[in-house]
């Protein structure tokens, strides 16, 4: 059975491709790329009916931000969702500094569910969504 | 611009002026004969005290291990900020200050000149970077040489000479002015977790003792014609019973020829004077190494005097830090660096209270004034080790007063005070023997020629009391003392007047000293290194020298080594 | 066409000096010895990313202007705040760093440097336990014990392993490691293992074998003599896939696994039968594996920063570092990610005695992470003007931060167009450190090397250190003008 959404915990980080992307550039497509997907361990995918490269929304207490979700290539993680660092992982990352400065970027619950009809949104279009710049 | 101090009572040992009324003439950065009234600035200094300015052979302010000490105490600086004006940077205490704070505090103490003892060569730049911004004072440092892995293999080779051009070659490009050495072959045992326990201990895997890479660095030191002696922090130290080892460190140096000077500069020998077989029995073996050094004449020292306070000990000497880890259970760094050496850091607060703290501090000035001459002591805290360099005015007071010292004594620790052999020292410093143990004697033992005297030729380097030696007996009225020597009346530092009543009047920067060694076998020493290179450190041979662009003030000294 | 060697990469921490390049024409035409990161940085002075003139908004749209009236207009900015933010830093070089304290003191701002969202926290745990550490050269030459926890070096760090420690020959240590590569060069396969090195994940996926999670059940090499490669994470990551042991922890259970570890050294029993998904017997064999090496690494990264417990996390590891000091030589190091945040630390640290999140609003350096750090300053939406040097925090910071951020007058200094500067008021290009500009950065382990300059800047660029020097006399200027009007 499909199910219409989960319920996960949000992991950001690097990838090489990100890494690669960031120093050449944060308009190339490379940076917009690696930035714009979401590796899902493949059960979950298989629970929300996802493919490769089908879009999802994924949704916490911040906000929400539409993805690309790749199956995750290497050993299982069911539960968790991995976004690349760059400015989509932040628009629904946690702000929380628990008073020590530090937001919390990993571990924060999320919700997925697919997103078949709706863009990726550029890093222009996020920026206007976001912050009306 | 000329400058004319006038009718200050000057102390000028080098020069063996003993607090007559003169005169002291300054045209642009140096001492001269005369200087014409009418054109000069004038500084009256009737009923001040003139003296050279203050040198330090050894405290810790800049580089790697002071500035991890800085970051891991934040404790320390809040409680000691200073606010930014139109002439200073702002900047914290309290044991290890900001670097423009460090500049700020000496020469408002009347130093001019200080020496950064404890510079891992492969972090040279940042120790010059720090040093950079370090005003009000004239700098240099020692690179830390003794378990350095070049130099123990061509000790236990044998080869003297390719030791003494590797030698060379490090102090040039890491623009150091010394052969430091701390606890020699414990530092490359301590990569794996083991010391050395005594001078004829073997270093695993290099098949070599202590004794003889202290023999053969002095030999080596020797050759180089090094204008300092080797700079020792000595095997076991802060080890209860370590005055033997101690001793027979001295003994194994007596056989270097050396024309009756000084071959070794034992640092902070106050650690190294510890007598007892554990911390119950603990007492102090100053009398025993006292005796030694009044017989002997290849040894200077400097106390590494004990204050009590709050401060934070760092040392090249990792596995010694790490037993003080285990004596405090405080937070510990140690920092291991490949090749070279290591390094550890532990907050330490020094209580009157605790019997072992209490006996240390009575060691340092059972050392200090039991030695008879004064020219092989010099005062350090072995800043911030044993305590913050801006105690040293507290330390001048217990060495020239009895009475300020038994006023602390007072306090001690019970037990301290039975076992302490100060009620039976009246030995108290004059003027004349301070100026010996804070500037001239350190600058003699540098062989800094243009620094510690105020005779013609030397650098326009002044400090100016507010104490009249004639109506104060400083071993009586030792708080007017201690006031005076707070805050100077002026600090003059290569002719500026840098301060005046303690408060600041300009900044302005120091020079860096460095050893510009010229060895007749240079080119063949680099090809050696560039090819182990790679081998034994993870940068390129090309990126480790300290270039120009790291000293803002360059002073290169010029020697001609014998090999 | 020229050559210059031992170049240093201004990319990450690792900082690796022995970069290779041939210059043709004024433009980097060949790294050689880099990874991909690295190649992607030098060629990308040369790309159409570049912003190569000052911009101003007006009427909310980025507009071409000139050095001098972008640094007026900046000065201005500054000198009117009350309590001006300025952050950044860890990409630029030391040279820029002093400046920049000196002008965050002249403006009575609040300083910090990107260490506040990577290793902020660990920098919390050393100032309350300390750490014992050591040069990358250390590892190389003695280590036999190596653990990456919650790091992925092979995406963030590409060269960590190949020039500090499991791929290198030390003095002590190496040999045995040689026929651990052969032993994966067999199993991968010689063309992988090389793409893997260089491109990375993506365009490589290796064949699709059923996912399982990790049983934890520690492999036998674990009790041999040798170097051993041991990764502890969330998920599998390519580092992972590379070691010895690959340890796979529930998310959020670092703290847990490292205390239970802390007793076991400790020789205590534990009453539970497994802690944070692994069982009791397993993690006895790994601890044990701890106690016996010789020399012991742990690697750390934002796997155990950014979790939730954060700085505990950290506390914790290096607590067991300490304990496990009583039984062998063991040291511990964060995997610093940009290659001079730790130069800002150092910077920062001398100057004002505080690596990070320092307040000059009172005339003296305040420090008090949690109150001060950049972040916080921004979600509390206290300051009233930002100036960001060398990072791109549009991208980087929860966007609730960058709301306020934008809010206020924004300056930016950077060589490339990024989120950051898309959403500034003034833009200012800067020369690349380490490709068009020289200085000195600080390595993850403290190490400083000289960065170079390869290759000209676009002509009239201007370095960070003279952009910010520049403004800083302005800032001046305008302060004494409105004295002298007072
Ligand atoms: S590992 Fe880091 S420093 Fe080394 S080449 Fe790659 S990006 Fe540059
Ligand atoms: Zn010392």
């Amino acid at each position: 059975m499909v199910q219409e959404k989960l319920n996960l915990i949000l992991l950001t980080g690097r990838t090489i491709d990100q890494g690669v992307g960031k120093e050449s550039g944060k308009s190339t497509k490379l940076y917009f790329d690696s930035t714009t997907m979401c590796y899902m361990d493949e059960t979950d995918m298989n629970k929300l009916g996802l493919r490769n490269n089908d879009h999802i929304m994924a949704t916490t207490e911040e906000g929400s931000v539409v993805l690309r979700a790749i199956k995750h290539p290497r050993g299982a993680m069911p539960g968790m969702i991995y976004i690349p660092y760059g400015p989509w992982a932040n628009a629904i990352c946690s702000s929380k500094t628990t008073s020590i400065g530090m937001p919390s970027f990993k571990g924060t619950p999320v919700e997925v569910k697919p997103a078949p009809n709706q863009p990726v949104l550029t890093l222009e279009e996020l920026l206007k969504k976001e912050f009306g710049r | 611009m000329n400058l004319l101090i006038k009718n200050g009572f000057v102390y000028d040992p080098i020069n063996e002026i003993n607090g007559e009324i003169m005169d002291i003439a300054i045209r642009n950065d140096k001492i001269v004969e005369s200087v014409p009234e009418r054109t000069s600035k004038i500084i009256d200094a009737s009923g001040l005290t003139v003296f050279p300015g203050g040198v330090d052979i050894h405290t810790h302010i800049a580089g790697g291990e002071v500035n991890t000490g800085r970051l891991v105490r934040p404790e320390d600086h809040e409680k000691d900020f200073v606010r930014k004006t139109a002439i200073t940077r702002s900047g914290v205490g309290y044991s290890i200050p900001s670097t423009f704070t460090t500049g700020y505090r000496y020469s408002r103490m009347g130093y001019t000149t200080v020496m950064n003892p404890s510079m891992a060569c492969l972090e040279a730049k940042h120790t010059h970077e720090e040093l950079n911004d370090i005003p009000m004072l004239d700098k240099a440092t020692y690179p830390l040489l003794g378990d350095w892995w070049l130099v123990l293999e061509n000790i236990a080779k044998g080869d003297l000479e390719a030791c003494a051009r590797y030698v060379a070659w490090m102090l040039e490009i890491t623009k150091g002015y010394a052969i430091k050495i701390v606890n020699p072959g414990g530092l490359e045992s301590w990569g794996f977790g083991r010391n050395v326990h005594s001078i004829d201990d073997q270093v695993p895997n290099f098949g070599i003792t202590p004794r003889e890479i202290m023999c053969g660095l002095a030999k080596v030191n020797k050759m180089l014609n090094l204008p300092h002696t080797i700079h020792l922090h000595t095997n076991n130290l802060g080890i209860p019973g370590n005055y033997a080892t101690t001793l027979e460190t001295m003994k194994c140096l007596e056989s270097i020829p050396s024309d009756g000077k000084p071959v070794v500069h034992i640092t902070h020998l106050q650690f190294s004077s510890f007598a007892g077989e554990d911390w119950g029995s603990f007492r102090s073996g100053a009398g025993e190494i006292a005796k030694y050094i009044n017989n002997h004449d290849h040894v200077t020292f400097d106390m590494g005097q004990i204050v009590f306070t709050d401060t934070t000990t760092m040392t090249a000497d990792g596995p010694f830090e790490y037993t003080l880890y285990q004596l405090s259970g405080h937070k510990w760094v140690n920092t291991d660096i490949e090749t070279e050496t290591s390094g550890g850091i532990i907050p330490f607060h020094y209580k009157r209270k605790n019997p072992v703290n209490a006996i240390q501090w009575s060691i340092g000035l059972e050392l200090a004034l039991m030695t008879k001459n004064p020219w092989k002591v010099f005062m350090t805290t072995d800043h911030p080790n044993a305590g913050p360099f801006t105690a040293y005015p507290k330390i001048l007071a217990w060495l020239a007063s009895k009475k300020a010292r038994m006023a602390t004594f007072k306090r001690l620790h019970k037990k301290a005070q039975k076992k302490s052999l100060l009620p039976s020292i009246d030995r108290e410093l004059s003027l004349y023997d301070i100026a010996i143990v804070t500037r001239s004697g350190q600058a003699k033992a540098l062989d800094l020629k243009e620094k510690g005297h105020l005779g013609v030729g030397a650098d326009a380097d002044v400090a100016i009391f507010n104490l009249n030696p004639e109506e104060v007996d400083i071993a009586n009225k030792y708080k007017t003392f201690r006031r005076a020597f707070s805050n100077a009346a002026y600090t003059i530092k290569a002719g500026k007047v840098l301060v005046k009543d303690g408060e600041i009047l300009q900044q302005s920067d120091g020079k860096t000293i460095w050893l510009d060694l010229q060895t007749s076998k240079e080119i063949e020493i680099s090809e050696e290194i560039k090819r182990k290179f790679r081998e034994y450190w993870t940068v390129e041979y090309e990126n480790y020298p300290v270039s120009d662009h790291y000293i803002k003030h360059s002073s290169p000294l010029t020697i001609k080594a014998d090999v | 066409m020229s050559k210059i060697d031992a170049v240093t990469c201004p990319v990450c921490g690792c900082l690796c000096d022995d970069i290779e390049l041939t210059i043709a024409d004024g433009v980097v035409a060949q790294v050689k010895n880099g990874c991909a990161m690295c190649e992607a940085k030098f060629f990308s002075h040369n790309n159409d990313h570049r912003l190569k003139t000052p911009l101003i908004r007006k009427d909310g749209k980025l507009v071409p202007s000139t050095y001098d009236k972008a640094i007026r207009k900046s000065a201005e900015i500054l000198a009117k705040a009350n309590y001006p933010i300025l952050y950044g830093w860890s990409s630029t070089d030391c040279e820029a760093q002093r400046v920049g304290v000196e002008l965050a003191e002249e403006v009575g701002g609040v300083l910090d440097n990107t260490a506040v969202v990577c290793h902020g926290p660990s920098i919390l745990s050393v100032q309350e336990v300390g750490i014992p550490t050591c040069t990358l050269g250390q590892i190389r030459h003695r280590a036999d014990l190596l653990i990456y926890w919650g790091c992925n070096p092979w995406s963030a760090h590409p060269r960590h392993l190949e020039r500090y420690t499991a791929f290198t020959e030390g003095r002590f240590k190496g040999s045995e490691w040689k026929s651990y590569i052969n032993k994966v060069k067999a199993a991968a396969g010689r063309k992988k293992l090389r793409s893997l090195e260089r491109i990375g994940v993506l365009k490589h996926k290796p064949e699709q074998v059923a996912p399982t999670v990790s049983d934890n059940k520690p492999p036998a090499i674990l009790n041999k003599k040798g170097r051993k490669l041991i990764v502890v994470d969330v998920r599998k990551s390519m580092t992972a896939e590379m070691a010895d042991y690959f340890l796979q922890v529930k998310p959020g259970k670092d703290y847990e696994l490292i205390q239970a570890m802390r007793a076991l050294v400790r020789d205590q029993e534990l009453d539970v039968e497994e802690v944070a998904g692994v069982p009791v017997e397993y993690l006895q064999q790994l601890v044990d594996a701890m106690i016996s090496c010789q020399f012991g690494i742990i690697f750390f990264g934002m796997g155990l920063t950014q979790s939730p417990s954060k700085f505990r996390n950290i506390d914790v590891a290096i607590s067991l570092i300490r304990d496990l000091n009583m039984r062998t030589k063991f040291a511990i190091m964060p995997m610093r990610g940009h290659f001079n945040v730790t130069g800002a630390n150092t910077v920062f640290t001398w100057q004002s005695g505080y690596p990070y999140a320092v307040d000059f609003s009172l005339g003296y350096p305040r420090y008090n992470p949690g109150e001060t750090t950049v972040v916080d300053v921004l979600l509390r939406q206290e300051s009233d003007a930002g100036l960001v040097i060398a990072s791109d925090p549009a991208s980087n910071f929860p966007r609730k931060a960058v709301e306020h951020l934008v809010k206020k007058p924004l300056i930016v200094i950077d060589p490339h167009m990024n989120a950051t500067s898309l959403v500034g008021d003034v833009v200012l290009p800067s020369e690349i450190v380490g490709i068009e500009k020289e200085g000195t950065a600080y390595r993850m382990d403290h190490v400083p090397l000289p960065l170079k300059k390869v290759v000209d800047p676009p002509k009239g660029l201007l370095s960070d250190e003279e952009i910010l020097r520049r403004i800083l006399k302005e800032v001046r200027k305008i302060k004494s003008k409105k004295l002298e009007a007072a």
